[in-house]
């Protein structure tokens, strides 16, 4: 999948369009559109339903993707504080998702928006939330650079992508001035700096952001701020999950004292038969 | 159950004459999505800020704890429970028992967080006039300000009201003069307010909001703990401290009703954050026993670990039944007192007055439930659990402090009885009736019945039981011993331990009730229920057994012994089978998780 996120960033950053489709910012102010999606919390025991083809959402504990949280989120909401704008969140997802979504809007986000419908194909997702960005004037659409669950990196360049913007992928910072974002991107032994002007598309890596505790306050206003849900578009499923398999179970590490080396020679040709 | 709906609520210990149904208690099942939400936020603070820098806060490193505080304060964790026209976010009492017990598992963080917020801001809370409270309540909820209580002396720790500080007013009338020592004043270090409890002419005990700049006050060294070593604990000293008049708490004369009722949120907090504690090590033990290998296999195979595992997790959902169900207790009353015009503080306070019973049986057991799981959590980390190095030990050492301060356990034991047989002496309670009903019961043949085949039936009558066995032992006590009962302090103790079994029994049972009603109940929840109260009958009857032998004797005691036996009946459950089914689910889930 890295490759295409990579592919996906390439096409789209290509110098000479940089600025094609460049929307004039009527907006006073800038408006940040954060994408999240639920996972399960890191330390759920996984397993499957139906013959491996269902993940078991059963006593599962769901939280925000963590990239998403942590540093779209967070970053944008940063911005909004010390810029001003509004943030608004954004799931694709069945009813019971309110509470990470409540999660989001109680972490300072200002509304939220919905999208009735399971989001179990990148691509579908991807047309739902660009049809939602179409109809309003985001000017910086954040998503994180991937979700802790399926891993797929995907969403983030095909909105763009749906939506001919300008993405921006593994970002590490985020500044802006006016419509001109600055951003830094890790690559290979080191960083890149990316200037670009609004809008754009860009998922969030480590270090664009902290972690925010939710406070009291944000938490009890949470519950006031409006959550809209809207019915999806009409969009092809272009995948399906066929089935699952959990990896094997590691077995317990086994140390051998130097002074038998014949042992160890042993259980490497007989027991994990490495060698 | 519609019979049930319009019945008035139990009053504070009748649960130990009356029924009670699951619809009168509340389970942390319940809680709504914005009070799991804040549970979340504090459980996040303690895991990200707190617990990493646990070693630099038992080095008191300077600074550090204040800004702890702080942070705890700008998530709005110091003024949770504050009402909003004092700077709080005025959450109820089910919110605050959450938010405390999560804040628990911080060890001496969250000593210092419970003194500030329980016994250092309540008492102007539920005490000051409206200006103080308008002057310090929204300093205290956002941790601007940090509160302390000086009540104990190195002369008077138990017997508080024994206090040698005086207070004289001024020649002109203007300031109260103090003098005195205190001791071991938690959060001493670097409280920017004291509520300091004195005797007005060496007579009226009193309570004064004293400002830690006041000339005259001083702060001793730091005391040399076994544990909470982070939690700053010093002596203040005060010689000729000028304390403005407008500063004296509550009424000249009434200090008393501000120590003891402020104590009684404080054990029901205690509870709280013991609870807490304990979740955090059972998680602690489970992880270490399905990680260490011994003889080929995880310790956590072996049924004696498995046993422990089990055991910490029966006793801590034991516990938070009873904690839960006393806090809707409480809560109810303080909405039935709001409604007959009281203001919110006393409303609280009534509620917590009521309920004082109920309150001293959970400090007490939750503290030696936090104890207990402690221990076996060193237990079962074997030699590495007596290493500084890791999570037990420091966990060992803190919780020893929390059977001693809110009362020691045997002080809070002895209140358990002696507000109930207050309480019947007032006629607030009617024990009498039911104990003569008890005696008739005796000597009639005992009522064999048709077989009731309800669900938990049996467990109802063994908790029916269980409250005509304290019956029989008290009331046969209090008969025999009338006014020299209370030089009895062994047999005092056997009967509070009865009286808190049945508690801990029936808030369980009312629980898993409700639980099964609403379709969440699984085969360990049955499980901790059935061993709950198969030990409890044991432990129930050794009690009684102890207490009716030291004062009675021959026939007659023979004859209390089997109607003994009888109210100590239970249902024989495989334990040991129940426990593996307990731990297995411990040890799937890899964590607390009950
Ligand atoms: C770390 C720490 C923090 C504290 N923080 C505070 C604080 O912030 N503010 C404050 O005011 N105090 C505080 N205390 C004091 C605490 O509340 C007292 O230590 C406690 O009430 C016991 O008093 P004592 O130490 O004088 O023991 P004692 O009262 O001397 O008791 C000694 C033993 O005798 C038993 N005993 C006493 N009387 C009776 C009786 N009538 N019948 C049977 N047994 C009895 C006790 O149960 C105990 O086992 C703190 C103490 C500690 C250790």
């Amino acid at each position: 999948m890295i490759t295409l996120t990579s592919t996906l960033f390439f096409y789209f950053y290509r110098p000479s369009e940089m600025h094609r489709n460049k929307r004039q910012n009527t907006n006073e102010i800038m408006k940040f559109l954060v994408c999240i999606s639920k996972a399960p919390d890191t330390t759920t025991k996984i397993s499957f339903t139906d013959n491996s083809t269902k993940f078991n959402n059963d006593k599962v504990q769901f939280i925000i993707n963590p990239y998403d949280e942590w540093y779209a989120l967070v970053r944008a909401i940063e911005l909004k504080e010390k810029l001003g704008g509004t943030v608004t969140v954004l799931n694709v997802g069945a009813a019971d998702n309110e509470a990470i979504i409540r999660k989001a809007l109680a972490i300072g986000a200002d509304d939220a928006v919905r999208i009735d419908a399971e989001p179990d194909d990148a691509l579908f997702v991807a047309s739902q939330i660009a049809q939602h960005v179409k109809s309003e004037t985001y000017d910086i659409v954040l998503c994180g650079k991937e979700t802790i669950d399926y891993n797929g990196s995907e969403v983030g360049g095909m909105i763009a992508g749906f939506l001919d913007w300008t993405f921006v992928s593994l970002a590490t910072s985020l500044e802006l001035n006016g419509n001109t974002a600055t951003l830094n991107r890790e690559i290979a032994g080191g960083h890149e700096v990316i200037e670009l002007t609004t809008p754009f598309v860009l998922s969030a890596a480590k270090g664009m952001a902290e972690a925010r505790i939710p406070n009291m306050r944000g938490i009890m206003a949470a519950r006031t701020k409006p959550i809209k849900v809207i019915s999806p578009v009409s969009a092809e499923k272009f995948s399906s999950i066929v089935s699952y398999e959990l990896p094997k179970e590691k077995s317990g590490v086994k140390l051998i004292s130097p002074e038998h080396p014949d042992e160890l020679v042993n259980l490497l040709q007989n027991e994990a038969k490495v060698i | 159950m519609t019979d049930t709906i319009n019945r008035q609520s139990l009053r504070g210990g009748e649960f130990l004459i009356q029924e009670s149904f699951p619809a009168d208690t509340f389970i942390p099942e319940e809680l709504n999505e914005e009070q799991r939400m804040m549970a979340q936020m504090a459980d996040d603070f303690i895991n990200n800020e707190v617990l990493p820098v646990n070693e630099r806060i038992d080095h008191q490193e300077e600074g550090l704890m204040i800004s702890l505080l702080n942070k705890a304060g700008e998530l709005g964790l110091l003024g949770a429970t504050i009402p909003e026209q004092y700077g709080g976010f005025g959450k109820d009492f089910i919110t605050g028992t959450l938010l405390t017990e999560k804040v628990g598992a911080g060890g001496s963080f969250a000593v210092a967080i419970a003194a500030h917020t329980g016994i250092g801001t309540l008492p102007i809370l539920y005490f000051g006039n409206e200006a103080q409270r308008k002057k310090y309540l929204p300093a205290l909820a956002t941790g601007e300000m940090k509160a302390a209580y000086c009540l104990t002396e190195p002369g008077s720790g138990s017997d508080a009201l024994a206090a040698k500080t005086n207070a004289k007013l001024s020649a002109d009338g203007k300031h109260y003069i103090l003098n005195g020592q205190k001791m071991w004043i938690t959060n001493g270090g670097f409280a920017d307010v004291f509520i300091v409890f004195a005797k007005i002419d060496g007579e009226k005990f009193t309570g004064f909001i004293v400002d830690a700049n006041s000339a005259g006050l001083t702060r001793g060294e730091e005391e040399k703990k076994m544990g909470i070593k982070g939690s700053s604990t010093r002596q203040i000293f005060f010689q000729d401290v000028k304390v403005p008049v407008e500063n004296l708490l509550g009424e000249i004369g009434k200090g008393h009703l501000i120590a003891f009722n402020i104590l009684n949120i404080g054990r029901l907090k205690l509870c709280a954050a013991a609870l807490g504690g304990a979740k955090r090590m059972a998680t602690v033990s489970v992880q270490y026993a399905t990680q260490r290998e011994q003889f080929k296999h995880h310790i956590s195979d072996f049924g004696a670990i498995k046993y422990k595992l089990a055991e910490q997790a029966i006793k801590l959902f034991t516990i938070e039944s009873a904690m839960y169900r006393a806090s809707k207790q409480i809560e109810e009353k303080t909405h039935s007192l709001l409604a007959s015009g009281m203001d919110y503080p006393h409303a609280l306070m009534g509620a917590a007055e009521e309920f004082a019973i109920e309150c001293a049986i959970l400090k007490v057991y939750g503290s030696e439930a936090l104890d207990y799981v402690v221990d076996e959590a060193v237990q079962i980390h074997g030699g590495l659990g007596f290493s500084e190095e890791y999570v037990p030990a420091r966990a060992y050492r803190d919780s020893r402090i929390n059977r001693i301060f809110e009362g020691t356990n045997e002080i809070n034991r002895l209140l358990t009885v002696d507000m109930l047989l207050k309480r019947a002496l007032k006629g607030q309670l009617d024990l009498m009736t039911p104990a003569m009903n008890i005696q008739k019961e005796l000597m009639a043949i005992p009522d064999f019945g048709a077989n009731d085949e309800t669900p938990f039936a049996t467990q109802r009558k063994q908790i029916s039981n269980m409250k005509k066995g304290i019956l029989l032992v008290a009331g046969a006590a209090v008969q025999k011993l009338m006014m020299a009962l209370e030089n009895e302090q062994e047999l005092l103790m056997n009967v509070a331990n009865m009286i808190s079994e049945t508690y801990l029994c029936e808030s369980l049972l009312l629980r898993i009730e409700k639980m099964k009603e609403n379709g969440i109940a699984n085969q360990e929840h049955h499980d901790i229920l059935n061993v709950y109260l198969h030990d409890a009958s044991d432990r129930f009857h050794f009690e009684g057994r102890n207490a009716l032998a030291s004062f009675a004797e021959g026939d007659e005691l023979r004859m209390m012994l089997l109607g003994l036996k009888r109210f100590s009946k239970t249902e024989i459950v495989n334990t040991k089978e129940s426990r593996r089914r307990i731990a297995a689910k411990l040890i799937g889930e890899n964590r607390y998780c009950f």
